[in-house]
């Protein structure tokens, strides 16, 4: 799956999508594929401040609790609440319909030090070679 | 994201079957010091492997598993009082060709591991036994025996022991083998011709809750790939998948078997982990039994099924609480189920809280959801009707 170019990422496999000065925020491919089977998702309710680095909701597969840091600062708008039913999504379309919050950014300033797709795509290439060495 | 640790594959041991794993894909973690291919992602990963396993056949590596053979010295009988001295099932009351469940007890009643003890011959016996125990296994077993006039060997490096599980197994194995499958009964073992190799253990044992075969092969990378590849491709037209740890731990969850470190461990004891129908305290002596004779009416704690009833998956090591947040016992695993599609349980909780429907909470990340005690198994599957069975049913609607 391609990692779409207008967005940044972190190198804890979350992608963020910045419009203006709101930003929906998801979890990459690679990150679904080292999960398997989404069955759970625990996000933040509107209102909630969110912090870069800290963790603000989980992703459950069958076999392990994962949780997911935050990319950028701010507060989240909206949780991505078709979720709650259907968490399989996050399996089949990671980069699009199973996007898990969006969030109006303190600063946008902050997303100059995430990778931009090139630089994460290389990033996971070197994940790969570890995990088959 | 964070990914989960990945062992330092130095220090980590590896089955025969390794580089096929990693050829097909597989996930691989560290299990028990143990290099092992958690899931499958290429043909389907874990819930697709489970679903096989309950609707048609999977194929799992199990050879990190342990082997034992305790045999005679230089008098007959030396083995039989050895085996039967340290684990607490009957094993006089095996007939050769016959396994059963059983566990080997530290003195005050604990386990060192479970084990299926498998009667080769009249003084004969194949103790298979924990991957992760295994070192300290032998060592118990080797102490534990010195009195008794019998030879133990280990013979876990010499196999790769392969699981074929699920209803459609023995119909796969059947094209590979000229025994007759029919007649090996549940819990039951023969030798045989298995892909053209001579005098294979072929037993009716598995650990998913399903019938299925484990067959004992030798354990050479080249020979090990072979019959691999066999059992994959007689099981093709059964849909067969490569299955995994993952799914191994989902379908044993559902059957309610126990897993060491979880649901038994040294500082549990029989009573408390419901084991009482495989332990024999009416066999005579063995390690454990005066200490287990002590606890029976002393019962502090005991295991039960949970299903939760609000929102959340109770993983491994929750603690649960009683309806006034007080902790009263801890989740020793905890799983979506997929065959049931609901999140289930194993926990100890206080002999008071057991009864069926007893509302419990499990503490999900500081949040309290509500669980209940439901009966095990989980899952228990359909048998075929037995011919005694269908007419006595017969015999009702007339």
């Amino acid at each position: 799956m391609a990692y779409p170019a207008n967005y940044r990422y972190t190198n804890q496999h979350e992608w963020v999508d910045a419009k203006g000065d709101v930003a929906t925020i998801g979890i990459t491919d690679y990150a679904q594929h080292e999960l398997g089977d989404v069955v759970f998702v625990e996000l933040p309710k509107p209102g909630t401040k969110i912090a870069a680095g800290k963790s603000f909701g989980t992703v459950e597969s069958v076999k392990a609790v994962s949780d997911i840091y935050a990319p950028v600062s701010g507060e989240v708008v909206e949780a991505n609440g078709d979720l709650h039913n259907t968490p399989e999504k996050i399996n089949s379309d990671p980069h699009g319909a199973a996007w898990l919050i969006k969030v109006k950014l303190a600063s946008t300033a902050e997303l100059n030090s995430l990778m931009d797709a090139a630089a994460y795509e290389a990033f996971v290439a070197t994940k790969g070679k570890e995990a088959s060495a | 994201m964070e990914a989960a640790n990945s062992p330092t594959l130095s220090e980590v041991r590896k089955t025969p079957l390794n580089a096929l794993h990693r050829r097909l894909g597989a996930k691989m973690v560290n299990f028990g010091g143990w290099d092992m291919p958690v899931e499958y992602p290429a043909t389907g990963g874990l819930v697709a492997e489970h679903k096989a396993v309950r609707g048609g056949v999977g194929l799992f590596d199990v050879s990190h598993m342990g082997d034992i053979r305790v045999h005679s010295g230089r008098t007959p009988g030396g083995a039989l009082a050895a085996v039967q001295h340290i684990s607490m099932n009957d094993a006089s009351q095996l007939a050769i060709g016959q396994a059963h469940y059983s566990a080997m007890l530290y003195p005050q009643g604990t386990f060192v591991d479970d084990v299926i003890v498998h009667r080769l011959g009249e003084d004969d016996f194949l103790l298979v036994i924990n991957a992760g125990t295994r070192q300290k296994d032998i060592d118990w077993v080797r102490q534990n025996t010195k009195e008794f006039d019998c030879v133990v060997e280990e013979l876990s490096d010499d196999y790769t022991q392969l699981a074929i599980q699920g209803p459609r197994a023995a119909e796969v194995l059947q094209k590979l083998t000229d025994t007759d499958l029919g007649r090996i009964k549940n819990y039951w073992f023969t030798h045989g011709t298995v892909c053209g190799l001579k005098n294979i253990l072929i037993a009716r044992t598995g650990y998913t809750g399903e019938d299925g075969f484990e067959i004992y092969v030798p354990s050479d990378q080249a020979t090990s790939e072979q019959v691999w590849a066999k059992v994959m491709e007689a099981g093709r037209e059964f849909g067969i998948i490569p299955c995994g740890l993952g799914a191994r731990n989902t379908l044993r969850l559902e059957a309610k078997m126990a897993l060491y470190e979880h649901e038994i461990s040294d500082t549990i004891n029989v009573w408390e982990a419901g084991l009482d129908r495989y332990c024999k305290m009416e066999k005579g002596d063995f390690i454990g039994r005066a200490a287990l004779e002590r606890a029976r009416s002393a019962l502090k704690r005991t295991l039960v099924g949970l299903e939760m009833v609000e929102r959340g998956i109770a993983r491994d090591g929750y603690c649960c609480c009683n309806a006034a947040g007080e902790a009263i016992g801890v989740v020793t695993s905890g799983s979506p189920s997929p065959t049931l599609g609901k999140n289930i349980a194993l926990a100890y909780v206080p002999p008071a809280m057991s009864a069926i429907g007893t509302p419990v909470y499990v503490e999900i990340r500081n949040q309290k959801a509500k669980a209940q005690v439901v009966p095990t198994p989980f899952y228990k599957r359909a048998r075929k009707a037995a011919p005694q069975a269908v007419a006595s049913s017969t015999a009702k609607t007339l």
